[in-house]
């Protein structure tokens, strides 16, 4: 079914895309796709524009704002001085008077400097002028784990900001997901959080023509069935994905159980009815982090589908995949331990299958 | 107690003497001057500011003097003493438990509040503490909806969903209201941020302001405020409300250094007498001047005092006495002081003034029962309303999908 035009490294097996014309279909890195995404708004909305450490004059510390600068100027692609509580504050502040910012954070470590200024003065903003005030406004940047830059540098604040009434929060896997959901994350009237994820910038994912379209928009709250399964359903988000979709085909490839892959997309709203109907198909769930374990997204996953009619087709509880409950040590062995790897979800996948009712 | 450098502003008192305040700009019309005479003057007055400013890194400073008018003293008279029987009235509803929760009380500190808004124009923006209701009241609010609003009632200012640090009102370029100690700066930054990027090429720009207290002063996100304001020149304006206690601890407690208006290290400053309502207007309209020109931001000390604790659940007397209260309130009570400027200028006569004030005394006594004869707002649909907004306009509400409820069963689905 797949034609051989499809080649590159991590290759999700996606019936939807498969299906469609593949000629105009070209390979585009999340990095490229979360830059587009931004240019397209900046060029749609004179309102918008972007602020952050290096963005401007540097290209962007992760190179995803290169080119603005030259293309919009000093206007509207600012560099900031490191001092995220006042800049994000002040992008809030912005925000209220019907401007659209855009904020990076270096990396998402960086916003715990910030963190009064996302909950207390745009999140709960709206609720608390009863309708008066919105906040349209988006934070964005690197989250979660990278390669060797230890505890300080490698925290998943996914659970963090997703318990907050008022924020919406999403995590992009694909290019397309990259680049659907930052077009919808700016022209949304609320706070959004886009947790993106460094060590995938650099992975190219075939974008369709539908997806190269400036007026692509991935919805906020819905999430996306990577690749269809009958016997165990993975609930994950970001670079957790690949990992399950490695872990599906490895076990496809062994004659092992057949897995079910949601990408979540967005955590906040959470897309209940998708992981719902998933489970009560499949009737076993494992959720994925990189994440702590503790009140991590995998709690609310098994604590949703508790509070659904799902648990009556539950055959196994739920398992959670997540960080190690550790603060991100340095080295190599170390640091791979602490994270979820492919082993980690095949052994789990086989342990719930393995698993029968009493008849 | 008050650091020594900051009573000699504290204490000084601009009076417009017998002499200045003769002077008319309205030549040959002479009012007799014997109390008791009705007085019917429109004339413009002009007052001496002697003593009200301190400038910092300045070459220019505000006007010695300002001229105003009847109708603009009486306005401003009128707005003050309207704040002030307002703060006095939540001060009774609190103690008769009608109001709950936090209520932190501006009285005394009414001719900040007044003067920065005869300043200003309707399009410069203003955000401030939780010490608000007086600001929400000058800035499109009413005795009733800030009452409402603290009696928890749904035609109050937000709804009975703010309570009293959260009112707004952004149609008048108002962003309240902020619970959070400092972090209306940066907020604040970025109203003068958007006045920035909006700006006309050619035109002044409109200016913003961020109210603070010298307890919030030492707050580093001020600074981080500040820094940004200079290097891109923004028209902003860092208002210190020096009411000398940051809660319960005194400046010389809290501060290593309490000369606020100079704490923007190169940035300029000046410091005002701010129980003066004519000093805060003349200052503000120089400082105004300066920013909207795009010179940079300014930082403004305004010398005030509150009578009322922190807050409702303060009594204000364990960490200051009663003498230092009562001489505020006896030489220095910015109402007095107003009053006492338009009897001398020949504006109003004491007789005048009593009516007025009897006047507004009933005006707020309705107002608050007004205020409550509204109701709370009911769980459905006010609990669940405004966590997202549809297109960022006055109230277009967008019910997230889910709500979850303390029973689940009765959680929401939309």
């Amino acid at each position: 079914m797949l034609s051989s035009a499809f080649r590159t490294i991590s290759r999700p097996k996606n019936g939807l895309t498969a299906a469609r014309r593949t000629m105009a279909t070209i390979d585009v890195t999340v990095r490229e796709a979360i830059n587009q995404g931004i240019d397209e708004e900046m060029e749609r909305d004179e309102k918008v524009f972007i602020l952050g450490e290096e963005v401007a004059q540097y290209q962007g510390a992760y190179k995803i704002t290169k080119g603005l600068y030259q293309k919009y100027g000093s206007k509207r692609v600012i560099d900031t001085p490191i001092t995220e509580m006042g800049f994000t504050g002040m992008a809030i502040g912005a925000a209220y008077k019907d401007l659209r910012p855009v904020v990076e954070f270096m990396t998402w470590n960086f916003s715990m400097q910030a963190i009064d200024q996302i909950v207390n003065s745009a999140a709960k903003q709206y609720y608390m002028s009863a309708g008066d005030i919105a906040c349209p406004i988006v934070f964005r940047g690197p989250n979660g784990n990278a390669a060797g830059t230890s505890a300080q540098h490698s925290q998943c604040f996914a659970a963090w900001y997703s318990s907050v009434p008022g924020l919406k929060v999403v995590a992009p896997y694909s290019s397309e997901d990259a680049k659907g959901l930052m077009k919808a994350a700016i022209r949304d009237n609320n706070p959004v959080v886009v947790l993106e994820h460094e060590l995938m910038y650099g992975t190219a994912f075939p974008m369709t023509d539908e997806a190269q379209s400036k007026d692509f928009v991935v919805p906020i709250g819905k999430a996306k069935i990577e690749r269809e399964g009958s016997d165990v359903t993975i609930v994950t988000f970001s670079k957790m994905v690949g990992l399950a979709l490695e872990a599906a085909e490895q076990l496809a490839a062994s004659g092992g159980p057949s897995v079910e892959v949601i990408n979540l997309r967005s955590i906040r709203p959470l897309d209940r009815d998708t992981i719902i109907n998933s489970v009560k198909k499949t009737g076993r769930v494992i959720s994925l982090e990189t994440g702590w374990p503790q009140c991590g997204i995998g709690s609310e996953i098994a604590a949703l589908l508790m509070e659904s009619d799902a648990f009556n087709w539950l055959d196994a509880p739920l398992e959670r995949i997540t960080g190690a409950d550790v603060p991100m040590p340095y080295a190599t062995d170390l640091e791979n331990a602490s994270l979820p790897q492919v082993e980690d979800v095949v052994n789990t996948v086989h342990r719930l299958t393995s698993r029968q009712l009493v008849a | 107690m008050i650091a020594s450098k900051a009573a000699s502003l504290f204490l000084r008192r601009s009076i417009p003497t017998a002499a200045a305040a003769a002077t008319r700009s309205n030549a040959g019309r002479t009012i007799g001057a014997a109390s008791g005479a009705r007085m019917m003057s429109s004339d413009t007055v002009t007052f001496d500011l002697t003593g009200s400013f301190e400038t910092y890194k300045l070459d220019t400073a505000p006007n010695d003097t300002i001229e105003m008018t009847k109708e603009e003293l009486l306005e401003h008279f009128e707005l003050m003493y309207t704040m002030r029987r307002m703060e006095i009235t939540c001060d009774n509803e609190y103690k008769a438990r009608a109001i709950r929760g936090f209520c932190h009380l501006y009285d005394g500190q009414e001719a900040v509040a007044t003067g920065i808004n005869a300043a200003f124009d309707p399009e410069d923006s203003w955000i401030t503490s939780y010490r608000c209701h007086c600001t929400a009241l000058a800035r499109g609010g009413s005795v009733a909806s800030v009452l409402g609003e603290l009696f928890g009632n749904v035609d109050g200012q937000t709804q009975g969903k703010g309570g009293s640090m959260h009112f707004y009102n952004k149609a008048h370029n108002f962003f309240g209201g902020q619970g959070i100690v400092g972090a209306q700066v940066p907020v604040g930054l970025g109203l003068a941020f958007a006045n920035h990027y909006n700006a006309t090429p050619g035109k002044p720009m409109q200016v913003a302001i961020a109210c603070y207290g010298d307890g919030a002063a030492n707050q580093g996100q001020i600074w981080e405020s500040a820094n940004m304001a200079s290097l891109w020149k923004l028209p902003m304006i860092f208002c210190i409300e020096n009411n000398h206690y940051g809660m319960g601890t005194s400046i010389d407690r809290h501060s290593s250094h309490s000369d606020y208006y100079k704490m923007g290290n190169h940035i300029p400053g000046v410091r005002m007498d701010g129980m003066n309502v004519l000093a805060v207007k003349e200052g503000m309209r120089f400082v105004k001047d300066y920013v909207g020109q795009g010179n940079g931001p300014m930082y403004v000390e305004m010398m005030t005092y509150r009578y009322h604790g922190h807050s409702m659940s303060d009594p204000g007397t364990t960490y200051r006495n009663r003498e230092e209260i009562a001489l505020t309130r006896s030489t220095r009570d910015p109402l007095e002081f107003v009053k006492k400027t338009l009897i001398e200028a020949g504006f109003a006569d004491a007789e005048q003034i009593k009516e007025t004030e009897k006047r507004i005394r009933k005006e707020v006594a309705e107002q608050v029962k007004l205020a409550k004869s509204s109701s709370p707002p009911t769980i459905e649909p006010h609990l669940f309303q405004y966590v997202y907004s549809k297109d960022g306009g006055k109230e277009q509400n967008e019910f997230p999908p889910h709500v979850r409820m303390p029973d689940f069963a009765k959680s929401k689905w939309y």
